[in-house]
């Protein structure tokens, strides 16, 4: 009886608390505004805005292939669904033309719309809550002067319970912690700097670090390496895959170009990231990459090894010559006929940009899907590097001539163990590839 | 052995020469040209399987089995295929090096897709380099043997067999 009191009481107890926490977590919506004419913002906050929208990489999610900028529409596979990017041009009805600054700040930093209710996380708020009032401000004058765009987002295709985005509250109370990210007064400004772009706007971590099952990020894998749209985004802290130690000037030129060797091109999701930094401010990438430079930590004894051998001409100088001459190995007459043109010294590397594949970030990486990429769709030049392109190979290599050559390259030109279920991650990539 | 426009040939290159080199060097098929030979211009353009590739960097271990076409494949000077047709109607050759290559790619586009769109012709055919600059009768080309598959239909090499 007592027991039986006991538990209606904590029943209670719980409803209370669940009723409490959505009536407390509730946002309210926020007044519509008629849209302010382009002329009345401050022309160097719009300026501002620009670089930080850059440096936010908001293009990237919320413009549609081929489609006019900011106009949203963009799918983006979750594991939970598709959540489509939204237009944030300053339409009235489509986009956020009504949103007053106080309602864009509120979204930027606590993930709520304009009407109160909560923005899923693929919108990195968890991230943007960092951006200070006064970047918020930037960009609220670089959107509100963009031309207004009429475009329906399309509706999410999230199955239930997913879609109930009251549930969002839940999420955020468990996972969310809102916030500015105050300077640290023992490290330096550039440093500051850094961390303020990596940890806020430039959201780094939403592809780098890994999430757990319910999409927040592991803060306790920081940096540790995470998925995006079929690629593997490398862990940028101790645990970097990259077979050569990264300088910070290598870093900088890096983000900047999207090409430096002797590490390679930003390909796939990254390349977007370097178009977009190769027209900010230099100062802001630099900061960028001194963090990303001290977060990569000292370089392992192994990297080292390979930085210092790659530097040796001698090193470099041995092609695996005897392995494709006898012919036994499928991979190496593969490599031997179609990669070592541009990738050998012997070749014609010169003028292809091709990398020793020793320094291949991609072929050193724990997951092979990002080799298959590139093999398969090869690599557009990124805006700042017009040389650095390769040819995909998708229409010459059968899937089971992909995963030998895929195979050899790792036995041959990284220190790591075998990639496991190289067929199915092979198959993965050529369902995305985009064909010749 | 390799299978090149419907016919077996017997090849002495090592497994790992590329494609080019023994179609031009050891089988007198000139159609395809040398260009920068790093598989960055295109002139070398084939179809693997009715695909288009950079034959250049294609290493004969790859094509086992697989069926080549070359521009001989296509047609020849009294009997031009209607991609060749196409091209020469459009005067598309200034200096004419890129043109095979250009040809070929276009095949491998109306094999596969019979009425491309603009975009999607122009989003094809950006592999392929001319240094001339006849991209825009290039292109007029592509249009105009896309329209005339359309309206005839019929005959090699637009079978139903091959547009899979």
């Amino acid at each position: 009886m007592r027991l039986k009191r006991a538990l209606l009481g904590l029943l209670g107890v719980v409803l209370l608390g669940v009723a409490g926490f959505f009536y407390f977590t509730r946002h309210p919506a926020l007044p519509a505004i008629q849209p302010a004419s382009a002329a009345s913002f401050d022309r160097a906050q719009v300026a501002k805005g620009a670089e930080l929208a850059l440096i936010g990489n908001c293009n990237s999610c919320h413009t549609s292939q081929d489609g006019p900028a900011y106009a949203g529409g963009r799918p983006l596979e979750t594991p939970f669904g598709t959540i489509y990017a939204t237009n944030i041009t300053p339409d009235p009805d489509t986009g956020i033309g009504a949103w007053s600054e106080a309602a864009f700040r509120r979204a930027l930093r606590e993930g709520v719309r304009r009407d109160g209710a909560h923005l899923y996380p693929a919108f990195p708020y968890d991230h943007f809550t960092k951006v200070s009032d006064d970047d918020a401000r930037g960009l609220y004058a670089f959107f509100m002067t963009r031309e207004p765009i009429r475009a329906e987002t399309p509706a999410n295709t999230l199955p239930f319970p997913w879609s109930e985005r009251p549930l969002i509250a839940g999420w955020k109370l468990v996972f969310f912690r809102p916030g500015e990210l105050k300077p640290d007064p023992t490290l330096s400004a550039e440093l500051n700097r850094g961390a303020y772009l990596v940890e806020g706007l430039a959201h780094c971590g939403a592809c780098h670090t890994p999430r757990n099952r319910l999409g927040a990020e592991r803060n306790e894998r920081y940096l540790g390496g995470g998925d995006i749209e079929g690629w593997h985004a490398p862990a940028l802290n101790a645990n970097s895959p990259a077979p050569v130690a990264w300088t910070r000037d290598q870093l900088f030129t890096y983000l900047r170009n999207g090409f430096v060797a002797p590490h390679g091109v930003a390909a796939g999701p990254m390349q977007a990231v370097a178009n977009n930094l190769g027209l900010v401010a230099e100062q802001d990438v630099k900061a960028i990459a001194t963090y990303i430079g001290a977060m990569l930590a000292p370089a392992t004894a192994n990297r080292q090894k390979n930085t210092e051998s790659l530097g040796s001409a001698a090193q470099v100088q041995a092609p695996p010559q005897t392995e494709s001459a006898s012919a036994s190995t499928d991979g190496a007459i593969l490599y031997a006929g179609a990669c070592a043109l541009c990738h050998e010294p012997t070749g014609q590397h010169f003028s292809a940009h091709g990398i020793p594949l020793r320094a291949s970030k991609v072929i050193a990486m724990p997951d092979a899907r990002n080799l298959a990429h590139v093999v398969l769709d090869g690599i557009d030049p990124p805006n700042a590097s017009p040389a650095a392109m390769m040819p995909g190979f998708a229409a010459a290599f059968t899937d089971g001539q992909l995963t030998q050559l895929l195979a050899y390259l790792r036995r041959t030109f990284s220190d790591q163990p075998p990639w496991s279920q190289l067929e199915d991650k092979v198959r993965e990539a050529r369902q995305s590839t985009r064909g010749p | 052995m390799l299978n090149i426009n419907g016919r077996a040939h017997a090849v002495t290159a090592e497994a790992t020469t590329p494609l080019l080199y023994v179609l031009r060097d050891e089988l007198g098929l000139n159609g395809a040209k040398y260009g920068c030979g790093l598989g960055q211009c295109g002139a070398c353009t084939i179809l693997l399987d009715n695909r288009p590739v950079l034959s250049c960097i294609t290493p004969i271990a790859v094509t086992q089995g697989r069926e080549i076409t070359t521009l001989e494949g296509l047609g020849n000077p009294d009997n031009p295929g209607p991609v060749q047709k196409a091209f020469i109607a459009e005067q598309a050759a200034q200096c004419g090096f890129c043109i095979p290559g250009m040809i070929m790619r276009a095949e491998g586009l109306l094999r596969r897709n019979p009425s491309p769109s603009e975009k999607e012709i122009r989003s094809h055919m950006s592999a392929n380099l001319c240094r001339c600059g006849t991209h825009m009768r290039i292109l007029a080309a592509v249009r105009r043997a896309a329209k005339s598959a359309r309206s005839a239909r019929s005959g090699p090499p637009l079978t139903q067999d091959a547009r899979r």
